[in-house]
């Protein structure tokens, strides 16, 4: 299964990695929350993904999951949350402010001086 | 410990120069600044009569853990060099009280900078420690920056200024590398316990590379071929500056530290040629281009570069003492008794002339040679100065150059004659050129007195109407063209006190007491073939100086493209413009482009690694079953992203990733994740609520919706980065070198921490400090967005609050 998943992984990596270089900055951002999606399957599947029960103390259960992915995951989808969700609002206020959400128009100029 | 203070006190002193300034304004504040040189005069004339002796060290510690210290060693090279310091330093403050305006200029400034320069070159030529020496080097080359760009309101000094800075530092700091690798080869950085390894260090691998890179710093420093091209154009300085700086003091510290290493450097063959050579070829370019200046201050440029070319070429012909047999017989021994001897008398006639040429432009308003002439009969006393001086540095007789020039020609002669490392080669063509230069010099020194002073006058024509310079204004060029004709006829007791201590610092190898130095300077020796030679130059000089004006123009055959300053300026044009095209290929300012490279060299480093360090090793044991279940949600996940892509409307690409998310929640159910599919599901909810936001704003101009385009470049660049986290995973996956330490948690979660659900045991009390930062991250976000949202201030405020 794991072999299964590190496909899948690379799969996700690289559909994120392509949303992530468009030009449509809402393109952009599902390419970010796709890539943490990736990275939190990377973290369960290097855990191991042999364990037959949730890690929850229980009469007669010997073989569990590991329950330090989980906790590192845990802890990882709610900051890659509150970042999206930071993201999001920067995207909407950027689309207010310069009225276009084409990252070539809004890019940097250089400036001569 | 005085010692070491004494380089100190002019810096000091400068520290109470605003304030006098400021209260004293009746008063020129040189009178003031004046003390300071005069009081070091006498305090270093005072080591003359002892310093036979030997050394007089002292010894400040400056950072003792790392061997840092600031040394005074005075012995005869440093002391004649601190004389000549504060001696000149003391002429020039007294000329610069008539030459500077004390209500025009900003003389706090301008002496600020002279005093400073005054410690850093006292420093430079008493440091001991190659550190400090660098240090108080780096200090000349700054001082002399301030000092040229004094008028920094004219665009040339400013040129010239950044010209000079960018040519010595970068000596300086090709010296420090040097001195670097000297110090590592050598085990300590005192000068003088370098000198007594020379032999073990001449067995470093890079003692080449310590000659080439410590005679930069002394070839840039001293204005010597190809590094000449700031000299001329540090002319911008006020006249003291340039006649203490630029003749007199600071370009003979290169001359210093050549002969400083001297004893250390000249086993090797590379350091005498290298010596050898750009001092003769500077000396024959410097007065060859000096003819051509128009300029009275470029003449004087030019032919101190000349000259320093020709002290070099000596000091190169010295080190050639130390391999011959019985050298105090040789001619060799004595180069060094010419160059310091040649050194000395060089200061004085190349500052009086410095001198004459600020009176001259100060009195008639131009230093155009073109425009001058006739000034003899209006101004008598600077033109008998100035008669002097050239004369003196064409090498006549009486004055003092004559001597030196006689010495040069001498070792020059017996360059051929010398054996070792092909010099008797190349060895027959030195002294045919230092001829042609001596000719050449002959025939400035000419021009310039002749056509400042003599010929038909142009009196009416000139900017100012000319008289005599006041007497304050010519007593140091006075004091020093006494000097020049006084030293012709007593060579001898400035030898005796002030060479033969420097040669025994230079050759220390020779001799036992400078009293050793057996040489004894006349002014007739005999009809030699050096004075042969000598009227040959005066002879083809009045020839070639007669027929001046019909040479002359062939200067302008030479193509500006080029030439040495054109070079100078194309690299500068290359470090400024040319570097910012490149920058300005790929800093396109796209975040798409940067992003681009950034996975690029993620993938090519990774797999690059991966594959240097075996780290392909792939097993597919222990890993877990699959089963049918899986296969449908791996389905699911997979067909919602390329959904993602395939979607035409934004709408159906949100709904598209919230299925991905809900896909990743199923995940986490299948591998018994329960804490984790709850999460994930209430976050997917909430994101893709979030996503029909921002969605739902678009603005009106950009909704038209369209599918992606297909890129390949982009689309290569994603396959990259897929490939390496599907290898990275496997390969991970393999390999895995020590059991989970989870076990710990799974025994000890109810006898520890009394709970049962170990994910969220280790979240708030095994781990709980991650959890405290995962709450901080949250609401710092929260707290942004809602900054971002209420505090506006938009374009239409900012707009109004201008025109307010």
């Amino acid at each position: 299964m794991e072999v299964v998943m590190a496909f899948v992984i690379g799969f996700l990596f690289m559909a994120a990695v392509y949303l992530i270089l468009s030009k449509s900055i809402l393109r952009i951002i599902i390419g970010t929350s796709l890539l943490s999606h990736g990275a939190h399957l990377l973290i369960l599947t290097m855990g191991g993904l042999d364990g037959e029960a949730p890690p929850v103390l229980a009469d007669g259960v010997t073989n569990m999951a590991d329950p330090l992915p989980q906790a590192l995951i845990l802890t990882a989808i709610v900051i890659s949350f509150g970042v999206t969700a930071f993201f999001l609002v920067l995207a909407y206020r950027a689309y207010q402010e310069l009225g276009t959400d084409n990252m070539d128009e809004i890019r940097g100029k250089l400036s001569d001086d | 410990m005085t010692q070491v203070l004494l380089i100190f006190l002019p810096i000091l002193f400068a520290l109470l120069l605003p304030m006098l300034h400021k209260k004293i304004s009746r008063v020129h504040t040189g009178w003031f600044v004046l003390l300071v040189p005069f009081a070091l005069v006498l305090y270093y004339a005072s080591f003359v009569p002892k310093i036979g002796d030997g050394p007089f060290t002292s010894t400040f510690y400056w950072v003792k853990s790392l061997d840092l210290s600031i040394t005074s060693h005075l012995d005869g090279l440093s002391l004649l060099f601190s004389l000549l310091i504060t001696g000149i330093g003391t002429l020039v403050v007294l000329y610069s009280i008539f030459y500077l305006d004390k209500k025009k200029e900003q003389l706090h400034n301008f002496y600020f900078y002279l005093l400073m320069f005054m410690t850093a070159m006292l420093g430079v030529v008493q440091s001991d420690h190659l550190i400090s020496l660098y240090l108080f080097w780096e200090l000349t080359s700054i001082s002399s920056f301030l000092l040229i760009a004094y008028w920094y309101k004219r665009d040339k000094s400013r040129f010239g200024a950044l010209k000079s800075m960018m040519i010595t530092v970068f000596g300086g700091l090709m010296m420090l590398g040097g001195f670097l690798l000297l110090a590592n080869a050598g085990g300590t950085y005192s000068i003088r316990e370098l000198i007594a390894n020379s032999s073990t260090i001449a067995e470093s691998p890079y003692f080449v590379w310590m000659i080439v890179l410590i005679l930069l710093g002394a070839f840039t420093k001293s204005a010597q071929f190809p590094f000449y091209i700031w000299l001329p154009d540090a002319m911008e300085a006020p006249t003291p500056v340039s006649a203490y700086l630029h003749s007199a003091t600071m370009v003979k510290a290169g001359i210093y530290l050549v002969a400083r290493l001297t004893p250390l450097f000249a086993i090797s063959e590379y350091w005498i040629w290298f010596v050898v050579a750009s001092g003769i070829i500077t000396l024959f370019w410097g007065s060859f281009f000096a003819v051509k200046q128009t300029d009275l201050k470029g003449i004087l440029a030019f032919s101190t570069v000349s000259q320093l070319g020709m002290i070099m070429a000596m000091l190169g012909a010295a080190g050639i003492a130390l391999h011959v047999d019985s050298p105090q017989q040789t001619i060799f021994a004595f180069a060094a008794y010419a160059a310091i001897f040649h050194l000395i008398n060089h200061a004085t006639f190349k500052g009086s002339l410095f001198m004459i040429a600020g009176i001259v432009d100060h009195e008639t308003g131009t230093r155009d040679i073109r425009k001058l002439g006739g000034l003899m009969s209006l101004m008598p006393i600077s033109f008998t100065i100035a008669a002097i001086g050239s004369l003196s540095m064409a090498g006549l007789p009486p004055f003092n150059g004559f001597l030196s020039k006689e010495l040069f020609l001498t070792s020059m002669l017996s360059l051929k004659e010398f054996e070792l490392f092909n010099f008797s080669t190349w060895g027959p063509i030195i002294p045919w050129v230092a001829w042609i230069a001596s000719i050449f010099t002959f025939v400035y020194c000419l021009y310039f007195a002749y056509y400042t002073f003599m010929g038909k006058g142009k009196v009416d024509k000139l900017p100012k109407k000319p008289h005599e310079a006041p007497i304050g204004m010519l007593i140091s060029p006075i004091i020093l063209a006494t000097l020049v004709v006084v030293i012709f006829f007593i060579p001898n007791v400035i030898g005796k006190y002030f060479i033969k201590p420097a040669v025994l610092a230079i050759q220390p190898q020779l001799y036992n007491a400078s009293s050793d130095v057996a040489i004894h300077v006349q002014a007739f020796h005999g009809f030699t073939p050096e004075l042969k030679m000598t009227i040959g130059v005066v002879l083809i000089g009045f020839i070639l100086f007669l027929t001046l004006k019909k040479w002359q123009p062939l200067y302008q055959l030479q193509p500006d493209k080029l030439s040495l300053n054109n070079l100078y300026d194309r690299m500068m044009r290359l470090a400024d413009v040319d570097s910012k095209k490149i920058s300005e290929l790929y800093m396109t300012g796209a975040i798409r482009h940067y992003l681009m490279y950034m996975f690029s060299f993620i993938v090519v480093i990774v797999i690059a690694t991966l594959f240097w360090k075996d780290g392909f090793n792939f097993s597919f044991e222990n890993t877990a079953k699959i089963g049918l279940f899986e296969i449908i949600v791996v389905f699911v996940l997979v067909a919602s992203t390329v959904t993602v892509f395939a979607a035409r409307t934004r709408l159906t690409a949100i709904i598209a990733l919230g299925a991905v998310g809900y896909s990743v929640a199923l995940f986490f159910v299948i591998f018994n994740a329960p804490d984790l599919a709850l999460t994930q599901l209430v976050i997917e909810t909430v994101s893709v609520a979030l996503f029909l936001l921002a969605f739902y704003h678009l603005p009106k101009l950009s909704r038209h919706e369209e599918a992606m385009p297909f890129k390949m470049r982009n689309f290569l660049i994603a396959l990259g980065v897929g490939i390496m986290v599907t290898l990275l995973a496997l390969s991970a996956q393999s390999q895995k070198l020590i059991p989970s330490i989870s076990q710990y948690y799974k025994d000890t979660v109810y006898t520890e921490a009394g709970g049962g659900n170990i994910v969220n045991v280790i979240l708030v009390d095994y781990r709980g400090f991650d959890t405290l930062f995962e709450i901080t991250v949250l609401s710092i976000a929260g707290m942004a967005i809602l900054g971002m949202i209420k505090l506006r201030l938009s374009k239409k405020e900012k707009k109004s609050n201008e025109n307010e």
